[in-house]
C-alpha cells in the first residue's frame, strides 16, 4: 500500500468512532436545546392563557385538545397544594399524520378568584426517530465528503509534496552499479527529502567508486603479474638450455614451467573476464555460427584425434548473431575445451545448430552437474591441474553481455545450450 | 644484426639480452625513455624491442620520434598490457609487430626473425638447415631440391623449430605458436607428439634431427 493511502487509511478509520461519538453528543445536546425551547414556549402559553379570560372559558369545553392546545379543569385545594409542575412526553393521535406522534405536555396549576385550576398545555414534539435518521444520513454524507477530500488531497497535494521522494525511488529502481549513469537529483525545499537525496547521492557514488576500483583491481593485478611471470618463464627456458642438466633436473624444470604456464593461463582468464565485464570489446559484427563451428572444429582436430573423440556437427539452419567475433570464438572454444577436457576418452561430442539454439553435448560423469555452481568462478568438477575453473564462467559472462542464455541440461549426455534471442 | 631492447625491468632485459645474444645478434639495451631516445637518435638498429610502460615516458612516443627522424628501424612493441587498443595503436603508428608478456623465448626469436626477414629480404628468403630448404612465404619445403609435401601444421612446426635452430623449444611455446592461444587449456600437450612423429617420418632424408628434450620440449639440429 502506498504511503499516501496508508496515512489516509488510519485517518479514515479514526474518523468513524470520532464522528459516531460526536453524533451522540450532538444529538443529545440538540435534543436538550429543543426541550428547553419547547418548555419555554409552553410556559409562555400558560401566561398568555391566564392573561386572556376568554381562552380560559374555551379551555373548559376543550375535551381531548379538540379545540386548542390547552385544557383547564377545576381541582381541589388539597390537590392544588400537592401538585408539582411537570413537563412530560406523551403520544397523541395526529389527524394529519394519522398516527400517534410524540407531544410535549406541560401540566401546571393556577388560582383564579379563589378557585383552583389545573392547566394542561401540549405542543407538537420533534420526532426522535426522524431526527436520528436525518442525522445519520447527514453524517454519512459528511463522512463521505471527508473521505473524498482526503483522497483527492492526497492525490493532488501530497503527491506534489512527495514528488522528490518518488523521483528518487524511481531512479534507485533503475540504478545499475555497473552503468556509468549517476542519480539525477531534483532540488527540493523539504529538509528531510534534501537530506535523503544527499545521502543517497553520496551512497551510490561511493558504491559505484568501490565497484570501479574493484573492477580495475583485477585488471591491474593481472597486468602487474605479467612481467614477473614472463621473467620466471624465460629464466627457466634459458636455464633448461644449459646442457649440463640431468634428465631428472630437466623434468623438474619442466614441472615448474608447466605450473608457470598454468598461472599464466589463470591470469589471462581473469584478465579476459574483467575485460568482458569492463566492456572492452566494443566492435560487433554479424557472426555466422556455422562457419565459426567448422573453424573451431579444425583448430581442435589434433586434440580430438589424440583423445580419440568423435566430433559430429549437425547444422539444421543458418544461425547468425550480432556480437564481437573474438568473444564468439572465445565462448565456443571454452565450451569446446570443457567438452573435451571433461569428456570420456574415445567418446563423442555433438555440436548441433537447431533453430535459435546452439547445443554442445558430451558424455562425461554419469550424473547431472550442479548447475548453480557450474558457471561460477573457480568451481572445479575435479582436481585437474589443467583446468583453471574459469572457462565456463567466461562463456557465461560472454552470453550475458549479449543477452544470450547459457543453459545446462543432462540426459545421459551433458548438454550446454546457447539460446539466441 | 643490431638489436636495441628498451625495457625497464632489469631481469626481463637480461633474459631477452641473453637469449638474443645466443642467436648471435649484437644487443644493446636502454632501461628508460631518455636513454632510449639518446640511442635511437645516435645509432641505427635493425630491430628495436620496445616496452610501452617506461618509468619516465611512454614507449609509443618513441615510435613517433622514430617516424619524425625518418628511421627505418623495425619495431616490436612488447607490453604487459595485452590490450587490443594498444596493439592497434602500435601497429598503426609504425610498429612492425606486437608481443604480449609473458612470452616464450622461442616466440621472441620467431618474431624478431620474421621482422628482419621482411625488412631485408622482402619475404623471399630461403632458410636452410643441412640439406633441408624452406621458403617461409611460399611455404615450400625441399630436401636436396626434392619437394616434400607438409600440411599446414607440420609446416608451421618445422618453420618454428628451424627459426629456433639448436635451441630448446618448449611444448607450450610450440603449441601456442602453431595451434593458437585457445589450445592452452586443453589437457596436456601430448597431442604435439603425433605431429612431430609424422614430421620426422617425412623428413627422414634430411640431415637434421628433431630431438625430444625430456618433459620440456623439442630441439632441431644438424646431424653432424
Amino acid at each position: 500500500m502506498k504511503l499516501l493511502n496508508y496515512t489516509s487509511k488510519y485517518l479514515l478509520i479514526l474518523l468513524v468512532p470520532l464522528i459516531t461519538i460526536w453524533a451522540v453528543i450532538f444529538y443529545y445536546a440538540l435534543l436538550d436545546e429543543i426541550y428547553d425551547s419547547l418548555d419555554d414556549g409552553l410556559e409562555n402559553q400558560k401566561v398568555m392563557v391566564l392573561e386572556h379570560p376568554e381562552l380560559i372559558e374555551s379551555a373548559f369545553e376543550n375535551q381531548n385538545f379538540k379545540k386548542g392546545n390547552h385544557v383547564i379543569e377545576k381541582i381541589g385545594e388539597q390537590e392544588y397544594h400537592n401538585f408539582e409542575e411537570s413537563y412530560r412526553d406523551s403520544l397523541m393521535y395526529m389527524q394529519n399524520e394519522k398516527d400517534y406522534e410524540p407531544v410535549r405536555v406541560f401540566e401546571s396549576t393556577f388560582k383564579d378568584s379563589g378557585a383552583y385550576y389545573k392547566i394542561k398545555i401540549i405542543t407538537s414534539m420533534v420526532e426522535e426517530d426522524d431526527l436520528i435518521k436525518n442525522l445519520a444520513t447527514y453524517l454519512i454524507i459528511l463522512y463521505l465528503l471527508i473521505l473524498i477530500s482526503i483522497v483527492s488531497l492526497n492525490n493532488f497535494v501530497l503527491r506534489k509534496i512527495w514528488k522528490p521522494f518518488y523521483s528518487l525511488i524511481d531512479q534507485l529502481k533503475s540504478f545499475r552499479i555497473e552503468n556509468e549513469t549517476t542519480l539525477k537529483i531534483n532540488k527540493t525545499d523539504i529538509d528531510e527529502f534534501e537530506l535523503l537525496n544527499q545521502t543517497m547521492e553520496q551512497l551510490t557514488e561511493k558504491s559505484r567508486k568501490s565497484y570501479l576500483n574493484q573492477k580495475h583491481f583485477i585488471e591491474n593485478a593481472s597486468h602487474e603479474l605479467q612481467t614477473p611471470l614472463a621473467i620466471s618463464i624465460n629464466k627457466l627456458e634459458l636455464f633448461s638450455e644449459k646442457n649440463d642438466l640431468t634428465e631428472e633436473q630437466l623434468k623438474d624444470v619442466g614441472f615448474v614451467l608447466d605450473n608457470l604456464a598454468r598461472l599464466t593461463r589463470l591470469n589471462k582468464s581473469l584478465l579476459l573476464l574483467s575485460k568482458i565485464e569492463n566492456q572492452q570489446f566494443v566492435e560487433v559484427e554479424r557472426v555466422d555460427f556455422e562457419s565459426l563451428v567448422n573453424h573451431i572444429a579444425q583448430d581442435f582436430e589434433d586434440l580430438l584425434l589424440h583423445k580419440g573423440t568423435t566430433l559430429n556437427i549437425v547444422v539444421k539452419n543458418e544461425l547468425q548473431y550480432q556480437m564481437n567475433k573474438d568473444l564468439a570464438i572465445i565462448m565456443l572454444t571454452n565450451l569446446m575445451k570443457n567438452a573435451i577436457v571433461h569428456g570420456v576418452k574415445q567418446g563423442t561430442i555433438n555440436i548441433v545448430i537447431l533453430g535459435k539454439q546452439l547445443i554442445l553435448s558430451n558424455y562425461g560423469v554419469n550424473h547431472a552437474l550442479d548447475d548453480d555452481k557450474l558457471f561460477s568462478r573457480f568451481e572445479k568438477m575435479n582436481t585437474d591441474s589443467r583446468s583453471t575453473g574459469l572457462g565456463l564462467a567466461i562463456a557465461k559472462a560472454i552470453t550475458q553481455k549479449y543477452q544470450l542464455q547459457l543453459n545446462y541440461t543432462y540426459s545421459t549426455i551433458h548438454n550446454f545450450i546457447v539460446v539466441f534471442p | 644484426m643490431k638489436i636495441l631492447i628498451v625495457e625497464d625491468e632489469p631481469q626481463m632485459l637480461e633474459n631477452m639480452k641473453q637469449t638474443l645474444e645466443l642467436e648471435h645478434y649484437t644487443v644493446e639495451s636502454a632501461s628508460d625513455y631518455s636513454v632510449a631516445v639518446n640511442k635511437i637518435s645516435n645509432y641505427d638498429y635493425d630491430c628495436i624491442l620496445l616496452d610501452i610502460n617506461l618509468p619516465d615516458g611512454n614507449g609509443f612516443d618513441l615510435l613517433t620520434k622514430l617516424k619524425t627522424m625518418k628511421k627505418a628501424d623495425a619495431v616490436i612493441v612488447v607490453s604487459a598490457k595485452n590490450s587490443l587498443d594498444d596493439k592497434l595503436f602500435g601497429l598503426n603508428n609504425g610498429a612492425d609487430d606486437y608481443l604480449a608478456k609473458p612470452f616464450h623465448m622461442a616466440e621472441l626469436h620467431a618474431r624478431v626473425k620474421a621482422v628482419l626477414r621482411r625488412k631485408y629480404f622482402e619475404g623471399n628468403k630461403l632458410m636452410q638447415v643441412g640439406n633441408l630448404q624452406i621458403e617461409p612465404e611460399n611455404r615450400n619445403t625441399n630436401i636436396d631440391g626434392e619437394e616434400i609435401v607438409l600440411n599446414r601444421k607440420e609446416f608451421d612446426i618445422l618453420l618454428y623449430l628451424m627459426t629456433n635452430k639448436s635451441r630448446l623449444v618448449t611444448k607450450a611455446a610450440l603449441a601456442e605458436h602453431v595451434w593458437g592461444d585457445h589450445i592452452d587449456q586443453a589437457d596436456s600437450f601430448d597431442f604435439i607428439y603425433s605431429q612431430i612423429k609424422n614430421l620426422r617420418k617425412k623428413l627422414e632424408k634430411a640431415t637434421l634431427t628433431i630431438e625430444a628434450v625430456y618433459g620440456i620440449g623439442y630441439k632441431l639440429d644438424f646431424v653432424k
